[in-house]
Formats: C-alpha cells, structure tokens, sequence
C-alpha cells in the first residue's frame, strides 16, 4: 500500500544552518501519525516543507516528499497547486490570524470550494452551510454572514477545521491547533479532528508539544529533536518502552493524573545539552555536502 | 466610523471654520500691506485714501470688521471683491468647479497609475527588478508637483508642441453648458466632443498634479500588500493551492487598501494645495490660480472667501476619507 506521505532524508537549510537533519517519517492511509519534540524542533518546519511554504531564504538541500506516490518537490508547480487545499490541507496553530479580516467567513469556505471543486455560487453555499453544521457551528446561516473578529477563538478554529476537511484531503496538517485556544475548548476541537478525520478517510500529521494528546488520538508517533528523528514506531510502543533517553525525559516531563506532582522532573539540562552538541557537530558538516 | 462619530465630526465642523476665520482675518491686518494701497492711483489725497478706506469698512477697529463680517458670512454673503469688483460667493462658485475637476482627474490619474505601480512592484518582490519599480517611484515622488508642471509644459507644449499650455478650453469652443462643471456635465450630457477639449486642456496641469501623489499611492499601497502578504492567512492561502496573483488581489489587496486609504487619501490636500501653483503655470481658471492674484492685490474679501472654501473641502476631504476606511474594514463598522 502507497504511503499518504512518504518523507525520505529530508534536509532543509536555513542559511548555513541545517533545521532538518535528514527526517525520515511517513503516513500511512487513514492513519494519525503524532510529531513531537520540545520548541525549536524542526516539526513546523517539517510541515511548512510538505505545504510548498518554506520560508524565502530556506531551501530543502536533500531528501523526498512523496505524497501518495508523487514527489511534491519535483511535480510542476500547477499540479502541486491543485493538491494543496484539496488533497492536503491543513489546520492552522493561530486560528486569530488565518482567517482573512476583511471577508465574511461563508466567502472564505466559498471561494474554496469554488476553486478547488468548481462548485457554482448556489451550491458552494450550499455545501458551505452543511459544513459548518459538521463543525457542530448551530447557527450556520448566521456564522455565514459574519466576519472573524465577530466570532470566538474556538469559532474560528472550527471554521478553519471546516475548510481543511472541505474537499475530503487524504492528508491533513495540524500544526499544535489547540496550543492557542483555552483548555475546554482544545478538548472540543480536538473530537472535531478525530470525528472529521474518521468520516473523510483523512490521514492526518498532528504536531504537538503534549504527550497525553498523542497517547489519545494517534496511532504512531515520530520524536523529533533537532532535525532529527530520534525515536518513532507505534505510539503504544513508544510511550511504554521508550528506547532514547531523550524520549524517556520528555515523557517524564509531561504532567499526568495517575503521578504526584512531585515526581514531575524537567528533561535533564545535560542530556538537551548532549544533544544540541551533537546537532552543532552535524551543522560543521557542510548541509549541502549530501545532496 | 459609526453613526455617533460621524455626528461628533459634523458638530466640530463649524468651530473649525470660526478657527479658520479668525486666524485668516487676523493675518491679513497685522501683516504690513493692504488693498487700498494696492489700488490708488499714484498722487492721490489722504482724504480720497480715507474715503476709500471707509467705504471697504477698513478704518473701523479690527473686532468690529470681524464682526460685521462674520454676520455677513453667516447670511451667505461673502462680500465684494476690490480688486475684480465682483461678488466673492459668485467668484467661487464660478471657479471651484474648474479646480475640482481638475483635482478629481488629477486623483484619479494617480490611484491608476499608483495602483498599477503598487501591484508590478509587489508582483516582483524579491527580485533585482523590484528596484526598477522602487526607484522610478522615488523619482517622481522627488519632484514636486510645479516643477513637473514646468517640465511637461517644457516638453509637451514647446519642445514637441502636442498639447495645449494655457486655459480650461479654447475660447472660439461654444460651451451652451449650465452648470460650472464643464467637463462632468459635458460627458454625462454625452457632448464629447466638448469633454476631449477640455481634457486635452487638462491632461498637462492633471498630470504635474497627479505624478507625486502616484508615487505616494504606489509606495503607501507597496508597503501595505508586501505587509500583509506575509500575514498568517496570506501564507496559508498559498497550501491551499491558490496562485501567488490570485492571493494578491483576492486576499492581500483588500486588506492593504485599508491603511492606503486612510494615509494616503489625506493628502489629497496636498495635492489640492499644489493646485494654486500649478493652475497658475498653466493659466487654468481654478481658485487657486485666483488665490495667487488675490493675495498679490491684498484682496481681503477674496482671501478670506478662498482660505475658508479650501477649508471646507479638506474638511470634507477628511470625512469622506474616514467614511472610506470604514467602508473597506468591517472592523470598524462594528466596533
Ligand atoms: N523564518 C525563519 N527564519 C529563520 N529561522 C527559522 C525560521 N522559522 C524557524 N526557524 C528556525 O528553524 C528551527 C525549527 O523551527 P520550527 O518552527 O520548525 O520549530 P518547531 O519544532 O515547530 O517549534 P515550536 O514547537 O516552537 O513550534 C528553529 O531553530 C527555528 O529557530
Ligand atoms: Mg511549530
């Protein structure tokens, strides 16, 4: 069976530094693949490689992005473009920001269902209306007519999750969506995922910071630690049995119901230290040495 | 802007122009020169000088002036002109029209070649052409609106004589129009023969007016699209397939309009300003050009009625600004 997305000793550069070392991970059909590792990892920049939104002065120097089969990297530029937001979507981390200001929320659904599956005006609100029913929005007529700033952050997370399920993606990006919403709401919003994710078939990639989310919804997970992979398998298998030290003090550093809080401990500071020296060490090699 | 600001502006309006009127009128009397001295022939007596002075309410004590003055002005009666002897209100309504046509063609001149300045710009961001882009823009935003008028004169009306240097039209042209807005109502009456003639008049002293103010539209309108195209949702338009064009006018120009308008339609005063020199190197009958003989014969009548009519239209200029701006961000319309 053809992998949803097939990542293969991606390398990307950001000037002279390497932000990803060589990242292998991949996605299979249907399946919620967890990407973990603390702040400054590489995983939204992993993410931003396989949408085509790399920032200007970085460059992918080695590697594969193959999405069912295809190689993003390599596919002219149009076919890409009617892949993303069709096939690969994605939900965003800010719901604050990514929605357009100055349109109605029914337009912004609605030129997306326009322009990806040709619907006319009639049918696009048509089919708006009836997602927004999905993101369990009660009110759709009236959420149509309204504008982002006139609706809650949760709201609009829905909003977005709508429009990354629109066109039934195989492949859904969801960079840390619940980090900037209240902890009631991240719970709601993180059912949506699950539900929608089940009724459209959709593979998706979740990034996260938090470890008890992983352990609910995904099936696999990949531990990244500076631009590089340090642990991945079947999520049960990795939280039980870690196997990298890193893995083991990450997991030891989450919060968890059945643990006094005492116990909690914070990675231990040598350990990141071993491994960001070890990264720098990478850095001296020449990133464009491999390619 | 809701309802209740839109009043709170509307109240704020006539203190505003008592402001106006008082600085005005206390500028003219205290700064050495005045119309009589303009206007005697030379050997004339004390005693016809104080007659003449009396007649124009001059030898009363400034409080006083100001005050007839001002009722007058509050009954709709702007007072003679001394040096055209006519009626001031008559003298502006017969010559507002020509400057505001001439101001409109300027402005929109300018949004058009700003906008497409703007867009090309952004279009190339990033690369060596983008510089291009940037500094013709810097060029014309480096030569002031009169001295592009005396390069275009230079150039159009003497080197390669295509157009016409002086006037709003030419004189043999039977206009037979009714109002003052000879080239408004000329096209919307659909005599177009008549709207070419004028605008072959205009295109000239519109263009010397409407080239900084392109620069302006064009650097305001470029900084806005290059700001908001790196916003969230700009970047998150393109994963979802829709081409970096597309984005730019569907998502990106909407927003950056906002604060174009709102920076940039304020200084159409600028340009409403430069309309007084530039009507005058092109003889054009505007208010402005008559501003320059009104204060070149101390014509204090005149003055007065021309400082309070530019007055009025950069307040009007400001609301209609603010009214655009909420237009165009939903925003502010509610709150
Ligand atoms: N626009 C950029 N320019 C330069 N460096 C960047 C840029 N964006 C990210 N980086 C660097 O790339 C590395 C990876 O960043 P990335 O955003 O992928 O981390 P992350 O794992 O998503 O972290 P977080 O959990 O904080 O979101 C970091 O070292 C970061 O400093
Ligand atoms: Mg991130």
């Amino acid at each position: 069976m053809t992998a949803t997305l097939a990542v293969e000793g991606l390398k990307v550069a950001i000037g002279a530094a390497n932000v990803l070392r060589g990242v292998s991970l991949d996605v299979q059909p249907g399946e919620v693949r967890g990407l973990v590792g603390e702040s400054g990892a590489g995983k939204s920049m992993l993410g931003r490689a396989v949408l085509g939104l790399l920032p200007a002065n970085t460059s992918v120097t080695a590697g594969r992005i193959a999405f069912e089969g295809r190689d993003l990297l390599a596919m002219a530029e149009a076919e890409r473009r009617s892949l993303l937001g069709r096939r690969i979507a994605l939900i965003p981390q800010d719901p604050m920001t990514s929605l357009n200001p100055v349109k109605r929320i029914g337009r912004q659904i609605g030129n997306l269902l326009r322009h990806h599956l040709g619907l006319s005006k009639r049918a696009a609100l048509a089919r708006t209306t009836e997602l927004l029913a999905e993101v369990a929005i009660h009110d759709p007529q009236r959420v149509l007519a309204l504008y982002p700033h006139e609706i809650s952050g949760g709201m609009r997370q829905r909003v977005l999750i709508a429009m990354a399920f629109a066109c039934d993606p195989a492949l859904v990006i969801a960079d840390e969506p619940t980090t900037a919403l209240d902890v009631t709401v991240q719970r709601q919003v993180l059912q949506l995922v699950e539900r929608l994710r089940l009724r459209h078939g959709s593979a998706v990639l979740f990034v996260t910071h938090d470890l008890g989310v992983v352990a609910k919804i995904c099936r696999s997970m990949t531990v990244l630690h500076a631009g590089r992979v340090l642990e991945e398998g079947e999520t049960t298998n990795v939280l039980v049995r870690p196997r990298h030290a890193y893995t083991r003090a990450l997991l030891a550093a989450t919060p968890r119901a059945d643990r006094p809080a005492e116990a909690l401990r914070p990675v231990p500071p040598d350990l990141i230290d071993q491994l960001w020296s070890e990264a720098y060490r990478l850095d001296q090699v020449p990133a464009v040495g491999a390619a | 802007m809701r309802s209740g600001e839109l009043i709170r502006r509307l109240v704020l309006v006539p203190p505003t122009l008592f402001g106006v009127a008082v600085i005005v009128f206390v500028l003219l009397r205290v700064v050495p020169g005045d119309p009589i001295a303009m206007m005697i022939p030379p050997g004339a007596s004390e005693a016809d000088i104080g007659r003449l002075r009396a007649l124009y309410g001059l030898d009363q004590p400034i409080l006083q002036q100001f005050a007839t003055w001002l009722g007058q002005v509050a009954s709709g009666d702007f007072g003679r002109s001394i040096s055209v002897r006519q009626n001031v209100l008559e003298l502006l309504l017969a010559r507002l029209p020509a400057t505001i046509e001439l101001a409109l063609l300027a402005t929109m001149t300018a949004v058009v070649i700003g906008v497409v300045a703007a867009l090309v710009g952004i279009l190339l961001r990033g690369r060596r052409a983008e510089w291009v882009v940037d500094g013709g823009i810097g060029v014309l935003l480096a030569i002031p609106d009169f001295l592009w008028a005396l390069i275009l004169l230079l150039l159009f009306g003497v080197l390669i004589p295509l157009l016409p240097i002086s006037g709003r039209i030419d004189p043999e042209i039977d206009l037979n129009l009714r109002s003052n807005f000879f080239l408004i109502e000329s096209i919307l009456t659909g005599h177009f023969d008549i709207a070419f003639a004028l605008l072959h008049h205009m295109i000239l002293p519109a263009l010397a007016l409407a080239l900084p103010f392109a620069a302006l539209v064009a650097r305001l309108l470029k900084a806005s699209l290059a700001e908001s195209e790196d916003q969230d949702y700009a970047q998150i338009a393109r994963a979802r397939g829709y081409s970096r064009p597309n984005i730019l006018l569907h998502e990106v120009f909407p927003n950056a309009l906002i604060p174009t308008v709102a920076l940039g339609g304020v200084q159409v005063t600028l340009l409403l300003g430069g309309t007084v020199l530039v009507e005058r190197i092109f003889s054009y009958e505007g208010i402005g050009n008559m501003a320059i003989d009104a204060v070149i014969n101390r014509d204090f009548p005149l003055i007065q009625g021309l400082v309070l009519t530019f007055a009025v239209l950069f307040i009007a200029l400001n609301l209609l600004v603010d009214l655009m701006v909420t237009m165009l961000d939903p925003r502010l319309r509610h709150g």
